[in-house]
């Protein structure tokens, strides 16, 4: 499954990175890429894992940038 | 600007205010903790967001605000307050400047965006009901009205109106219809009511497959190469700082001359400048492309293409018009059979047929298109054969399409297609952007196709191909350097894959064109060629500019402040000042030079 969310308040470029790198590393991604120019997170991962998945990138990215958040 | 944006430039204005006024207080005579505390109040109103972040990332070191944390707040210790206030200051300059420039760039492209209807009047049971556009079924009955956006594919039942395609065209020109036609979803109707038969699901129709196409975006080597870099710049750097604060004191002494270098260094630490505008260059060109009705499916084939050698042409329908006028016809019922035999076929010949003949069709089942050939049908319980001479063994001669009913040729229709009247300008411009050679691959016959490259001016001709041999022709071309083919779409899918760059033109509606090409050009001027060219030059060349640009000023600020030559303000500069100048390059891959 392959899905697309929107990002609040991603405010840097090289952070943008730093999360995609991250969230690449979550057991389970198949591939993830976060856009800093268009502000989006796109993941593809299995369905089932989806929800968990979800939830620990929203951590990782609270975790480089305090205010970014994933609109569902 | 955003609320955010707002607040920052509030704060911004305040602690300028504040460091010009504590900046001429403090020139009185007054103890160093006096001067350290007026400081420390436009420190803190500049600074409070960072240190905020850099205290919160405590454990990552090497985040940006962290290391601007460590070099304003070290510089303090060094009783060098004008200079922490003001890298805190100009560095948030530079974030406010930054966020300014890509929301205004992302707005641009989401003009393009707009072309996605949020909502469908529907007719069931004799009513009308809102429904969002993603619950209407095929075959339903929708209605648009004035100054709405059609939001499904469809066919028009019932009213005229004119339609406003610029946002998926860049044609300014409103377009009339009347019933019977077809439209696209995105298009704006302007005036009249339509009631439109859908003929196709929301996710299947333009306005969804234009979306997925911008969305879908592939990295450019470049943009692979810095993401790379950046891993490694700013660690690098880091290490050479804590070098320079560490190792040359040891030997000569003077801690806080050294510390104060390696705290310069700490400031150039962000590769800020390649990570943003590298990316941002080419969505910049990505955009100004998209305002001109076209379509690029990711930054690589903007790479590609900025270094094309060969480009490749279809013929029916990119260079020519594609609406064959029929010149000829032998024979009296011939054009009845195959006007009955193609009516359901898009094939550019069949749709002249459909514009030249407008009498009675017959009753047509059992059809078989065989691309390159023709196509079998049977006509009023007659088994009919259409096609060009590969499919009969007593064609006379090559031209023209013959019509067997029950296997005997009935006569033949000829046709002549016009070359649109800006191919040869626009050939001119392409070779003239450095495209060294000009094929046209074409399933046309020989004489048809050399005239039309004559006219055109295309060096080489390839005739009377099979779409299989087109992709064979078209591995050779490859072999000599980077490939693009630009073709219809209708029956060049796998060429339009195979190429380096892909482009489909004129793609309204045809969707495997838009799936197996790169670029998309919504409306089918050939000219777009030459202006997709010139934006991709330009793109490629701000590129290379602002990462050429970026590292030298970096690299020379670094080796300058090691030595002491330059002080803080350099390394401001080589920050910030360069990440303004750099995404301001960028950003002029926006606008497009409508004469290239």
């Amino acid at each position: 499954m392959k899905k697309t969310f929107k990002l609040e308040e991603l405010d840097c470029a090289n952070c943008a990175a730093k999360m995609e790198r991250a969230i690449n590393e979550i057991e389970g991604v198949e591939n993830a890429t976060v856009s800093y120019i268009q502000q989006r997170l796109t993941i593809e991962a299995s369905e089932e894992a989806f929800e968990d998945i979800l939830k620990q990138a929203q951590k990782i990215i609270k975790k480089i940038e305090p205010d970014c958040r994933i609109i569902k | 600007m955003t609320k955010k944006q707002k607040k920052q430039l509030f704060s911004i204005i305040i602690a300028s205010v504040m460091l010009t006024g504590v900046y001429f207080i403090t020139k009185m005579d007054m103890p160093w903790y006096c001067k350290a505390l007026l400081y420390v109040l436009p420190y803190l109103t500049i600074s409070v967001s960072v240190l905020k972040k850099a205290f919160k990332n405590l454990i990552s070191v090497l985040d940006e605000n962290f290391l601007m944390a460590i070099a304003t707040v070290g510089a303090f210790a060094l009783k060098e307050y004008p200079e922490a206030v003001f890298v805190m200051l100009f560095y948030q300059v530079g974030e406010l400047f930054e966020s300014i420039a890509v929301g205004k760039s992302r707005r641009s492209i989401s003009d393009l965006m707009e072309i996605c209807p949020e909502e469908a009047t529907v007719l069931r049971n004799g009513e009308y009901l809102t429904v969002s556009p993603e619950e209407v079924l095929l075959d339903e009955t929708i209605l648009v009205k004035a100054g709405e956006k059609i939001p499904l594919d469809g066919v028009i039942l019932k009213g005229t109106s004119s339609l406003d395609a610029s946002k998926l065209t860049g044609e300014s020109l409103p377009r009339d219809v009347e019933a019977g036609d077809r439209v696209v979803s995105g298009t704006v109707n302007i005036n009249g009511v339509l009631e439109i038969r859908v003929t196709k699901l929301f996710k299947d129709s333009t306005a969804s497959k234009i979306l997925e196409l911008v969305e879908n975006t592939q990295k450019a080597k470049s943009e692979r190469f810095i993401t790379k870099f950046s891993k490694y710049y700013t660690p690098v750097i880091v290490l050479f700082a804590l070098l320079l604060a560490i190792v040359p004191p040891l030997i000569w002494g003077k801690w806080s001359e050294w510390i104060h270098r390696g705290l310069i260094v700490l400031v150039v630490s962000c590769p800020c400048a390649l990570v943003l505008s590298v990316p941002l260059s080419y969505f910049a060109g990505i955009g100004g492309a998209s305002k001109q009705g076209i379509l690029i499916k990711g930054a690589e084939y903007l790479e590609k293409l900025a270094k094309a050698k060969n480009i490749v042409f279809d013929k029916t329908g990119t260079l020519t018009k594609g609406s064959f006028k029929i010149s000829n016809v032998t024979g009296d019922k011939t054009l009845y059979y195959l006007a009955s035999a193609e009516q359901y076929s898009n094939h550019p010949v069949a749709l002249s047929v459909k514009n030249g003949y407008k009498g009675e069709l017959g009753e047509v089942k059992d059809i078989v298109e065989r691309a390159g050939y023709g196509i079998e049908a049977t006509v009023d319980g007659k088994k009919v054969i259409c096609g060009n001479y590969k499919m009969f063994l007593d064609a006379q001669d090559k031209n023209g399409v013959y019509v067997s009913v029950d296997g005997a040729i009935i006569g033949k229709v000829e046709f002549l297609d016009e070359i649109k009247e800006d191919t040869p300008e626009a050939i001119e411009k392409i070779k003239s952007s450095g495209v060294k050679n000009t094929f046209m691959l074409t399933g046309d016959s020989l004489s048809a196709a050399q005239k039309i490259a004559e006219e055109a001016g295309i060096e080489s001709v390839k005739a009377q191909l099979l779409p299989h041999e087109k992709v064979a022709h078209l591995e050779e071309i490859l072999k000599t350097g980077t490939t693009v083919y630009v073709g219809d779409g209708i029956n060049d899918a796998p060429v339009l894959v195979r190429a380096d760059v892909g482009i489909a033109m004129g793609a309204f509606g045809t969707d495997a064109a838009i799936e197996a090409s790169d670029v998309v050009l919504m409306n089918d001027s050939i000219s777009k060629i030459a202006t997709l060219l010139g934006i991709a030059k330009k793109t490629q060349s701000i590129v290379y500019t602002n990462i050429i640009f970026s590292l030298l000023v970096k690299i020379t600020v670094l080796v300058l402040s090691a030595f002491s030559v330059v002080g803080m303000e350099a390394a401001i500069f080589a920050d910030v000042g360069v990440l303004i100048l750099a995404v301001l390059n960028a950003m002029r891959g926006l606008t497009v030079d409508k004469k290239r």
